[in-house]
């Protein structure tokens, strides 16, 4: 069944905060170009799967590999450099600098070191002609220039994707890209996360069920830390455990 | 309309401001008021140490309160060389002595390096307020340290002198030119302080505008966000701690020049304290801020006993009623937004 090497495999992940077991011997595997949703009700341990693929926490078992390589012991900025870009639930910005100076660090993370001491950065074409083309993309270039922390809320969560997009990324790991997001807002996060299907390998995290089951080549429904159910589109909604335990006996557009 | 308003009002303080120091032993000579320019020059010194505290702890965000001991190691060296040389003794048995500002200077800078780079490498693996604790309790043992070298005064502190040779010989030939020596040095050694003070604000400068300074800035914004894109925050924290404490050295040796006598208490954990004040009064992450806040803080410091010997009472409540009224400082009210960089 499966063709290729997966681009991120976890095996056997566990992660324990006291006596709870937010990560339950959790195997997962992304193959490079799809959207993979990661369902569950709030309290799952998705944001927490998602701190330990970014390296923001420490599983207490188990693996992760990554591009063929172990990176279950290594930091946050490693993974990011490796090419694991994540965005943030709760919006993650840096508020004091304007939005084209968010994407544009993000940028420079990635174009070597930066002990750099006294060039401008802010004039560096190199850093604000590429930053200003993800703007652009995420529809936020009229924008550029306003202090992230004086955008509207679904801009800011628009810039988390930008940040995440500007470092160049092989994989991005999206903690509920529309959290809190209004109806209009969410459509175009909708048709920017389309945008960005079979160019991106996505790891998607997301209440909103309709634009789940419109977006995500595969789904994994997580459950008290524990994966009940991988599958298509169409196979998780067809599965009765699922149905059960997360979806209801609702019916989902 | 309104930011055309604001930024001319910062661009005039800057302009005034630096002007002011640029022209003032010019002005005092006039007066006959050489006295002012040692005042001024003491000012400048501290303005240094101000800026470069304003690196980690404006612009860094790293709230560290020990950073007079950097200040004190720096003067210590020039003082302990200027001492052997005084003496013909040899430091720990051989090393010489120095009066030589192009040996002393830098190797005050160098050593106040090493030291904030053991510092930082143990401080910055905390942050918040185990971070202001570890920074403190390592600037006591330093000044401890200091108390107890008895060779160089312990508690009393060393005099020593201070003379810069080449200022000395540049007065001599004023002198014979007809000038009158006292106006002469003040100011010479005025004029070579203030060079100082302008390469270092004009490298700070350019240095927080910088790639390095973005990512140092952006650490203080939001440290977890940077490590996310891919900055290894831990070794541009470390970089920045050790370049201000190098600076901060760098003050220590032009105050040690400057007093011709050094003690501990110039690295007591209150300087250390008065050193955030003068910031925080200026304005914080702006280079400018800490020049006007080390200036009316030590304006306040020297003149405020003339008025009233209970000068400690009023100073307090004057220093917490400008910040309430200026909350980005004083300089930092007049920008049009905190935290932009600044000048
Ligand atoms: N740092 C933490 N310490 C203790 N418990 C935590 C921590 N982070 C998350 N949890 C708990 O782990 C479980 C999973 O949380 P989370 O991953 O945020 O869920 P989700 O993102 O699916 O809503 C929850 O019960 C939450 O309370
Ligand atoms: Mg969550």
């Amino acid at each position: 069944m499966v063709a290729t090497e997966p681009l991120l495999e976890v095996k056997g992940l566990v992660k324990r905060f006291g006596a709870l077991v937010a990560t339950d011997n959790l195997d997962l595997a992304v193959e490079p170009g799809e959207i993979h949703a990661v369902i569950g009700p709030n309290g799952a341990g998705k944001t927490t799967l998602i701190a330990q693929l970014a390296g923001e926490l420490q599983p207490n078992a188990g693996t992760i590999r990554f591009a063929g390589e172990d990176i279950t012991r290594l930091h946050a900025p490693a993974r990011s450099q490796r090419g694991l870009a994540r965005s943030f639930q709760i919006t993650s910005i840096l508020r004091g600098f304007t939005a084209l100076d968010n994407v544009a660090l993000a940028i420079q993370a990635h174009d070597g070191h930066s002990f750099r001491f006294w060039r401008p950065a802010r004039r560096e074409e190199r850093l604000r002609v590429p930053a200003m083309e993800i703007l652009e993309e995420v529809g936020l270039g009229a924008r550029a220039h306003v202090p992230a922390a004086n955008l509207a809320h679904g801009e800011q969560r628009q810039l988390e994707i930008a940040m995440a997009l500007a470092t160049r990324p092989r994989m991005l790991l999206l903690d509920e890209p529309m959290a809190g997001m209004g109806r209009e807002e969410s459509e175009r996060m909708v048709a920017l996360l389309r945008r960005l299907k079979g160019r991106e390998t996505i790891l998607l995290i997301e209440h909103d069920m309709d634009a789940v089951f419109a977006l995500a080549d595969r789904i994994t429904v997580l459950v008290y830390g524990r994966a009940i159910a991988t599958g298509t589109p169409q196979e998780i909604r067809a599965n009765a455990e699922v149905r059960r335990a997360y979806l209801g006996s609702d019916e989902h557009a | 309309m309104k930011t055309v308003k604001h930024i001319d009002l910062s661009t005039i303080f800057v302009l005034a401001l630096l002007g002011l120091f640029a022209v003032l032993p010019v002005i005092a000579v006039a007066a006959g008021q050489e006295f002012y320019i040692g005042q001024f020059r003491r000012i400048l010194i501290f303005a240094i140490a101000a800026v470069s505290l304003d690196l980690i702890l404006g612009y860094g965000g790293m709230v560290s309160l020990g950073h007079a001991a950097f200040m004190g190691i720096g003067a210590y060296v020039v003082a302990i060389l200027n001492f052997h040389a005084d003496e013909g003794t040899l430091l720990l048995g051989f090393i010489p002595g120095s009066q030589n500002i192009l040996v002393t200077w830098p190797t005050a800078i160098l050593a106040s390096a090493l030291v904030a780079l053991f510092v930082g490498l143990i401080s910055l693996r905390t942050s918040g307020i185990y971070f202001i604790m570890i920074t403190l309790a390592f600037a006591q043992m330093i000044y401890f340290f200091f108390v107890s070298l008895e060779t160089y005064g312990g508690d009393d502190g060393l005099r020593f002198p201070g003379d810069i040779p080449f200022i000395d010989a540049a007065t001599d030939a004023l002198y014979e030119a007809g000038y009158d020596p006292v106006a002469a040095y003040e100011s010479l050694f005025y004029y070579l302080v203030f060079a100082v003070f302008a390469a270092v604000l004009y490298g700070a400068h350019r240095l927080v505008n910088s790639r390095f300074g973005m990512v140092i800035q952006g650490c203080r914004e939001n440290e977890r966000r940077m490590r996310a894109i891919g900055f290894f925050t831990f070794r541009y924290k470390l970089v920045a701690f050790v370049l201000a404490g190098a600076i901060g050295g760098l003050a220590g040796a032009l105050f040690a020049a400057h007093e011709s006598f050094i003690s501990p208490s110039i690295m007591h954990w209150t300087r250390s304290g008065d050193l955030i004040i003068m910031v925080v009064l200026g304005g914080m992450g702006t280079l400018i801020g800490p020049v006007a806040g080390a200036t009316l803080f030590l304006l306040l410091e020297k003149f405020l006993p003339d008025y009233t010997e209970h000068w400690p009472i009023v100073f307090g409540p004057i220093l917490i009623l400008i910040v309430l009224f200026a909350k980005c400082g004083i300089y930092g009210s007049l920008l049009r937004r905190h935290g932009d960089g600044g000048h």
